[in-house]
């Protein structure tokens, strides 16, 4: 019974959606082209995604496959483009076959032939040549981050300023600080039994922890509900055309 | 064939980290222009990554409609996807994908008119969720939850243009709390998060740490 | 009592969705005072002269768009009103055909020439590889530009050969980038650096505010709203401060409704 309802309510929100669309596209609120044909089949993907909300339904599957479909194909052709295009095919290839004015670039073959080689990843008897691009790329990586950690995020980072400042407020913030990074690092520091003053101090760390994930749930509540505003204002004023 | 497997990525990962982490103290010509090369080379290299991603998605969804599993039929909305994206992008408006890409051409309205809105609202659901949440499930059991929701409660009521108009100290409580409890703790998970990328990077170099080469050692 | 805690989640939903439309349609203005960590991008693009070069690094897919993307649009505004060059570009796919839209609408709309005064340049993959090659030489990171020019030819960018040649350079950022704009980039190339992102990664910015690794931040869309209230151009983030403002007093009653239905059929037990 429940599932023949599920249908029914459904095929008349379909109906009802085909409905307004219609009289948008009669009455010229909706222009018969790419712009207004592209407003209702994205306010059908996000009726089709919030249609979640009431339940899990086979509109709203179809609507994540296709977007997931359509990301992966949006992300190669891009890729194409913007690197294996200009990166590549123009620097080594092109030449190699047409007077670009420029020499080919031999150098670029090595990285492509890397790039084929971390393609073989899956192919059964040729898989270890994949390592090799991947050793590659992760030790370069290892290697740049180091430094460049070592001097922004701890060199860096451990700039305190005075504890005596100009005011008492700024110097109570500046001792507040100083104590909740310490805490913060021996709270977090688990070789050490957290007891008797470790204890005490990671304690106070915990404090600040729980302070930091407040603020950090506030800001995560503000940032969703403004997804939300946004699709919501998408909605009521380039679709209906309630607001401006 | 150890050798080639285990033993040749392992010397590229250790020549590749120590070169690199001691090119930043070289400020020599010939250290910039390695680093310029090196650096192009891994953009390139990443730039074949996508092709990974690829695979593996159409695989899974290929299994799924080979084997007929419970809701195979969405499946195939993957490859719709996909394929209509990708002969719409190798198109190019009539340019076909040896020339540079064109403005305005189905590639692009699909991009405006399907990814934009599916992938804006997807996440846009988790407000629901999250409101959800705030009222069945987050309870204030201990002192700790205690001073977490007070924390959450004054910034999110702080940080919104009402929060002055409830009480007028609520904006500067909410921001004193950002810089200075809230920046101390951040300050604290960002030098230890640090130096444990140090050390996991070390560990990679010095091929203590081998899970990126996959597995069948 | 009991009933009221398991209520149907789905009536919770109709509220939040009444709490975020209502206030949309009767549109009521509320201030957005911009706070000091959003006047430090301004002041900072205010401060430029013109014909100055500003990087925009678009690092954000439609995911984010609602907040990222008038963030982008304010800061294009300010940027083209002052008559300051911009150079896009992105290390997210996603986020090319919104990066390639906000510059050009917004770069038509005060009749500024793609190529003269603006461009994007597109997309590049390896997140701190691409900072360290454009550190190095953006012609090496970026040889052609999205639309397929060659860079090297490109008038709006004469004068820059790498990262330390740009007067500012803004992240806009729904992910980890910004942190590795500050390692890979600024405190390598010594330039100036702005940040924009969601609201969820806000908090984690404020110890490279407090140790000046960035000189700004907007965070979400009432950073967005704020920046837009500065330049004077209020748009849809700050029409988004009324909802933000209801909805935030809803989800707040939530919170303290639920745990006083909580604690008061707990002590009934």
């Amino acid at each position: 019974m429940n599932k023949k309802t599920d249908v029914l309510t459904l095929t008349w929100i379909l109906i009802a959606f085909c409905i307004v669309n219609i009289f948008f596209l009669v009455t010229g609120k909706l222009g018969f082209d790419a712009k207004g044909l592209g407003i209702i089949t994205a306010v059908a993907l996000t009726l089709a995604m919030y249609s979640f909300l009431y339940k899990d339904n086979p509109v709203f599957k179809i609507a994540e496959n296709l977007f997931v479909g359509v990301a992966m194909g949006y992300w190669i052709i891009i890729t194409w483009f913007n690197i294996l295009k200009p990166d590549v095919y123009e620097q080594l290839i092109v030449p190699l076959f047409k007077d670009t004015g420029n020499a080919p670039q031999y150098t670029v073959i090595i990285p492509t032939i890397l790039g084929v080689f971390m393609l073989l990843r899956f192919s059964n008897k040729l898989s270890w040549l994949s390592r090799w691009s991947f050793a590659f790329v992760v030790g370069l990586g290892a290697g740049i981050t180091i430094p460049n950690f070592i001097h922004a995020f701890i060199l860096k980072q451990l700039t305190f300023d005075s504890l005596i400042a100009a005011s008492l407020p700024d110097s109570i913030n500046n001792f507040l600080i100083l104590l909740g990074v310490v805490s913060v690092l021996i709270y977090f520091f688990f070789s050490l039994e957290h007891k008797g003053v470790i204890g005490g101090v990671s304690k106070i760390g915990v404090w600040f922890l729980m302070i930091a994930f407040g603020a950090s749930f506030g800001f995560t509540v503000m940032a969703r509900m403004s997804l939300l505003i946004g699709r919501i204002q998408f909605l009521i004023r380039d679709w209906l055309g309630i607001i401006q | 064939m150890n050798f080639f497997k285990r033993t040749i990525p392992l010397i590229i990962a250790f020549i590749m980290g120590i070169m690199m982490a001691f090119q930043y103290y070289v400020p020599h010509e010939a250290s910039q222009s390695l680093l310029k090369v090196v650096t192009r080379w891994g953009i390139t290299i990443a730039g074949f990554a996508v092709f990974i991603g690829a695979y593996s998605l159409f695989h899974l969804h290929w299994n799924k409609i080979k084997r007929k599993v419970p809701g195979w039929g969405y499946s195939t909305f993957v490859f719709f996807g996909a394929g209509i994206t990708i002969i719409f992008g190798l198109y190019n408006g009539g340019e076909f994908f040896l020339h540079d890409k064109q403005e305005g051409t189905m590639f692009d309205w699909m991009y405006f008119n399907v990814q934009v809105p599916a992938g804006a609202t997807m996440f846009s659901i988790l407000a629901f969720f999250m409101a959800s949440a705030a009222y069945r499930t987050f309870r204030a059991r201990t002192s700790e939850a205690t001073i977490l929701l007070i924390a959450a409660v004054i910034v999110m009521l702080g940080r919104v243009p009402v929060g002055a108009l409830i009480w007028e100290y609520l904006p500067p409580i909410a921001d004193w709390i950002m810089s200075v409890p809230n920046m101390a703790a951040k300050r604290g998970i960002l030098i230890g998060v640090s130096i444990g990328a140090i050390a996991t990077s070390l560990r990679i170099i010095f091929g203590i740490e081998r899970a990126y080469l996959g597995g069948g050692d | 009592m009991e009933r009221l805690l398991r209520i149907d989640r789905r009536i919770i939903f109709a509220f939040v969705a009444a709490a975020v439309t209502i206030p949309l349609l009767i549109k009521f203005d509320l201030p957005v005072p911009a706070t000091k960590e959003v006047r430090g991008i301004y002041d900072k693009i205010d401060s430029l002269p013109e014909g100055s070069h500003v990087l925009i690094a678009f690092d954000y897919d439609p995911a984010s768009k609602e907040e990222l993307q008038p963030m982008a649009v304010a800061l294009l505004h300010h940027c083209f009103k002052n008559n300051i060059k911009v150079v896009g570009m992105t290390l997210n796919p996603g986020g090319t055909g919104l990066a390639d839209s906000a510059i050009t609408e917004v770069g038509k709309e005060y009749g500024r020439e793609y190529k003269e005064d603006y461009v994007f340049l597109g997309y590049k993959t390896g997140v701190e590889l691409v900072m360290i090659n454009m550190g190095e030489n953006i012609y090496s990171a970026f040889p052609k530009d999205f639309s397929g020019n060659a860079t090297a030819d490109l008038p709006v960018l004469k004068g820059v050969q790498s990262l330390q040649d740009f007067d500012f350079v803004v992240d806009l950022a729904s992910g980890s980038s910004i942190e590795a704009w500050i390692a890979f980039g600024k405190e390598k190339y010594n330039f100036d650096l702005g940040a924009g992102c969601t609201a969820v990664i806000g908090p984690d910015m404020y110890p490279f505010l407090q140790s000046k690794q960035i000189d700004g931040l907007m965070s979400g869309l009432k950073g967005a709203a704020e920046y837009e209230t500065l330049i004077e151009r209020k748009s849809s983030a700050v029409a988004g401060m009324s909802p933000q403002s209801v909805v935030h007093v809803l989800v707040v009653l939530f919170v303290i409704f639920g745990n006083f239905l909580y604690f008061m059929t707990g002590r009934k037990k």
